[in-house]
């Protein structure tokens, strides 16, 4: 007979040396269902999914799975009693072919002992076909998106026979179509009678793909929903313990008309990722960059702040022909760049809170070569209270923040150059729905104070939620642009799918 | 409360394992001379200081260039070849003056530095592949100048003295570039920007760029420097010995300094600089050495125990993965 519950954990306790993680934590998973795992970043999600899959040992409380008690030692095996996790950094080989990820560690064998290739080619081939992805397993894993790698992971998954597979945020490098893909996977995966355990922080994507939701809140069970019987407010509220508004940008009329402008690239052409494309930013401005990833978003944010110089067109600042060429040449114009990933581009991890929030000022703090420590402190001070970054010290290494919190000192890192624009690759991206409400009214702060802002984001309630403008961009043209109460997430995806429709016909033109 | 079994894989670090992380070197040289004053007879003298001082010399000097360059994520294997041409170029200059030879050798280690650096930094070629070109190509303009022989010095005394003078009664003379250098290079790391720099480039080279910093003179500003003390170091070595060896002087040299570096917590990767943890492992380093000499244990037991302490001084600092 088969209990209803797939998985059962009950009065999960987990401290670490003194500190309580999870307090008495019940979560249970229904066979076949996608169950959403929610909370702010410390509210005790990863501990929880950590203690399941043998990370971690609980102090207390007994898991069932499947019928049977369980206190998996290793990651393995758990793997080995069927749960199966998906990171949030892929643990993938990208210089080996799909299939060899796919088997990794447990290669099929012929009879004389060595690797039977032929076999795991086939075998991965259908593994994929039957999620309903159909790619050549015999090129390298980096040839493919990162959804295509997630979905080798998944199909990874699903070799070592997973009941439970646990997705720690699966969307958050995905633009909107691959998210559907995803979706597509998991849809099938259900069907075929597999729990899912989805952590995510876009909220949109818990409505749309999951049945149940448990919400944790510093370590505690703070709800368990029916999605259907759950509206937006009601599960923030619980997230966060309180009552909670987003910021929202004034929709009223255009207000920049005719404000002076700031910056505008003209035809500006790179690589095959831009063609030709011209925006402008004038003063005050939040201007949104809409589109699908590989649409040329990032690029342009790189070509305007100089890290790569354009093939052709021209970058003007202020009216005048911009010199610039590098981001030292971009930095003295008066911008600042927080890039899409902040481990790889934007921190220090190994330095502190401080030196990473004034190393772009450095120039200005020194006299003679030499940092100055009190006008240093005092900066660091200020905007460590300015925009509440949680540290126990500015001598903290940056490493050990969150993620919203490291975002902040970045954005402290511009802030403080009293810069006139600020251009933002997914600033909210990873970040828990606390910080990112904080970090969305400082761009509206921004705008107030007349510092132009540039921001990029794959959720367009985000763009919708806080620009003027919104340029729409595909295969690095301008399709479009939106302003005052065109503003809305079903006019970006028109522009975008009008768009693309006018590319096709253009297409067929050109056949016939 | 807690109950269960301590699990090692915790992100949350205790904070005992966290300060005796930080301390290693400190508590490694503790363990050195406890040892030593458990089972050396007569090791607590003040020669024994004088002796530490002349023997560490090098290893200190060469130490802290090793650690503005591995702070910038490179490395410098030519160390060892820049001495030699040190030395080499100096006896050759001895004839029209001391300062005009001291000049000369490290200016002409600085050009060295320059070429290391401007290929490191400018053309991103591998710090071990451009560094291991100049150590064959220091070595061998230093036996070219030399013509394979040993140039003997000790007919210049005023020379010798910087590295067989006394000042101040029985301080050996190798103290005086000792701090100069050591004092100078912890002042960069940890009170300029540029010493900011030097981190922040080889912590994240991505970032230090958006960040407005110019990577490529940041990296050969360290190999500059770097081959400047390792002159400095050949010079104090040349005239302590009285005789430039361009063949031999200087050999392995290198894996000394690097292993100072390493024991004295800076990370490898690039990014943390410890300027005093080099000078403690430099320290640690010799000790061993005079240890095991002064125990009566063959020498080449000494380079056993080193290769232990070294892994097992960067096995304790390694990082939790994030």
């Amino acid at each position: 007979m088969q209990q209803e519950y797939l998985l059962e954990m009950r009065g999960i306790d987990k401290a670490f040396t003194g500190v309580k993680a999870l307090t008495n934590v019940d979560f249970s998973v229904k066979r076949g269902e996608v169950h959403a795992l929610m909370g702010e970043n410390g509210a005790g999600k990863s501990t929880l999914i950590k203690v399941l899959t043998g990370i971690y040992h609980k102090d207390a409380g007994t898991i069932i799975f499947d019928g049977q008690e369980i206190a998996p030692k290793t990651a393995l095996a758990a793997q080995a009693l069927g749960i199966s996790t998906i990171y949030q950094e892929l643990n993938l080989v990208p210089f080996q072919t799909v299939y060899e990820n796919i088997y990794m560690g447990r290669e099929p064998r012929t009879p004389i002992g060595t690797i039977d290739r032929r076999k795991m080619i086939h075998d991965a081939r259908e593994v994929l076909e039957g999620m309903g992805i159909s790619i050549d397993v015999q090129e390298p894993l980096r040839q493919y998106s990162t959804a295509i790698q997630q979905m080798v992971a998944i199909a990874r998954a699903l070799t070592i026979n997973a009941k439970l597979v646990v997705m720690d945020e699966p969307t958050s490098s995905l633009d909107a179509k691959e998210v559907e893909v995803l979706f597509a996977v998991i849809r099938r995966l259900r069907e075929q009678g597999i729990a899912i355990i989805f952590i995510s922080h876009r909220l949109s994507e818990i409505f749309e793909i999951c049945e149940r939701v448990t919400v944790l809140r510093n370590g505690e069970l703070a709800g368990v929903f029916n999605v259907d019987e759950l509206d937006t407010q009601t599960l923030v509220n619980c997230m966060l313990g309180r009552a909670f508004t987003s910021a929202q940008r004034n929709k009223g009329a255009y207000a920049f008309e005719d404000a002076e402008e700031l910056a505008r690239l003209e035809s500006v052409s790179w690589n095959v990722r831009l063609n030709g494309i011209g925006v402008d930013i004038k003063k005050g401005e939040i201007v949104g960059l809409a589109g699908l990833l590989g649409s040329g978003r990032t690029e342009l944010c790189n070509i305007l702040f100089g890290a790569e110089p354009p093939d052709d067109g021209s970058i003007f600042w202020l009216d005048q022909p911009g010199d610039i060429r590098s981001p030292r040449d971009a930095i003295r114009l008066g911008m600042g760049y927080c890039t899409e990933d902040r481990k790889v581009e934007g921190l220090f991890l190994h330095l502190s809170v401080k030196d990473n929030l004034t190393m772009a000022m450095l120039p200005q703090l020194t006299k003679n070569g030499v940092v100055q420590k009190k006008k240093q402190d005092a900066i660091v001070q200020q905007y460590i209270d300015r925009l509440s970054i949680k540290t126990p010290s500015s001598e903290q290494l940056v490493r050990y923040l969150s993620g919203g919190n490291q975002q902040k000192v970045l954005l402290a890192r511009w802030m403080c150059m009293n810069p006139k624009l600020i251009i933002l690759d997914e600033p909210t991206r990873g970040i828990d729905v606390g910080a990112k409400a904080e970090i969305e009214s400082l761009i509206q702060e921004f705008s107030a104070a007349g510092i132009s802002v540039l921001m990029i984001s794959s959720e367009m309630e985000e763009l919708v939620r806080n620009c003027d403008r919104i340029v729409v961009m595909r295969d690095g043209k301008k399709l479009g642009e939106l302003t005052d109460e065109q503003i809305s997430m079903d006019d970006i995806m028109d522009t975008i799918s009008h768009g693309a429709s006018e590319i096709l016909t253009a297409k067929e033109d050109e056949r016939t | 409360m807690s109950t269960g079994p301590v699990n090692p894989i915790t992100l949350e670090r205790p904070p005992l394992s966290d300060t005796l992380r930080k301390h290693s070197p400190v508590i490694m040289l503790g363990t050195l001379l406890l040892i030593n004053a458990i089972f050396t007879s007569n090791f607590f003298t003040i020669d024994i200081v004088w002796l530490i001082i002349i023997q560490c010399a090098t290893i200190i000097l060469t130490g802290m260039g090793q650690t503005m360059v591995i702070a910038t994520g490179g490395i410098d294997i030519s160390i060892g070849s820049q001495m030699a041409l040190a030395a080499v170029v100096c006896a050759h200059m001895l004839p029209y003056g001391i300062l005009p030879a001291v000049i000369a050798a490290i200016l002409a280690c600085a050009v060295m530095g320059l070429i290391s650096g401007f290929m490191v930094g400018k053309l991103n070629v591998s710090p071990m592949v451009v560094t291991l070109s100049m150590l064959l190509f220091a070595r061998g303009v230093a036996q070219v100048l030399n013509d394979g022989r040993i140039l003997y010095i000790d007919q210049y005394k005023n020379f010798e003295f910087l590295g067989q003078g006394k000042i101040l009664g029985e301080l050996p003379m190798q103290i005086i570039p000792i701090v100069i250098v050591v004092a100078v290079v912890y002042f960069i790391i940890e009170k300029t920007a540029w010493g900011r720099r030097i981190q922040a480039v080889g912590d994240n080279p991505t970032a230090a760029r958006l960040t407005g910093i110019n990577a490529t003179w940041t990296i050969i500003s360290a190999y500059v420097f770097s081959a400047m003390f390792a002159a400095v170091a050949g010079l104090v070595l040349v005239s302590k010995v009285g005789a430039a060896d361009g063949s031999n002087m200087g050999r392995l040299a290198e894996l000394d300094a690097i292993a100072a570096v390493a024991v004295g917590g800076t990370s490898m990767a690039g990014g943390r600089a410890k300027v005093m943890g080099t000078l403690l492992g430099a320290i640690v380093m010799q000790l061993i050495t005079i240890t095991v000499v002064m125990n009566n244990i063959q020498y080449e037991y000494a380079q056993i125990l080193k290769s232990a302490i070294i892994i097992f001084a960067v096995f304790i600092q390694r990082e939790s993965r994030a």
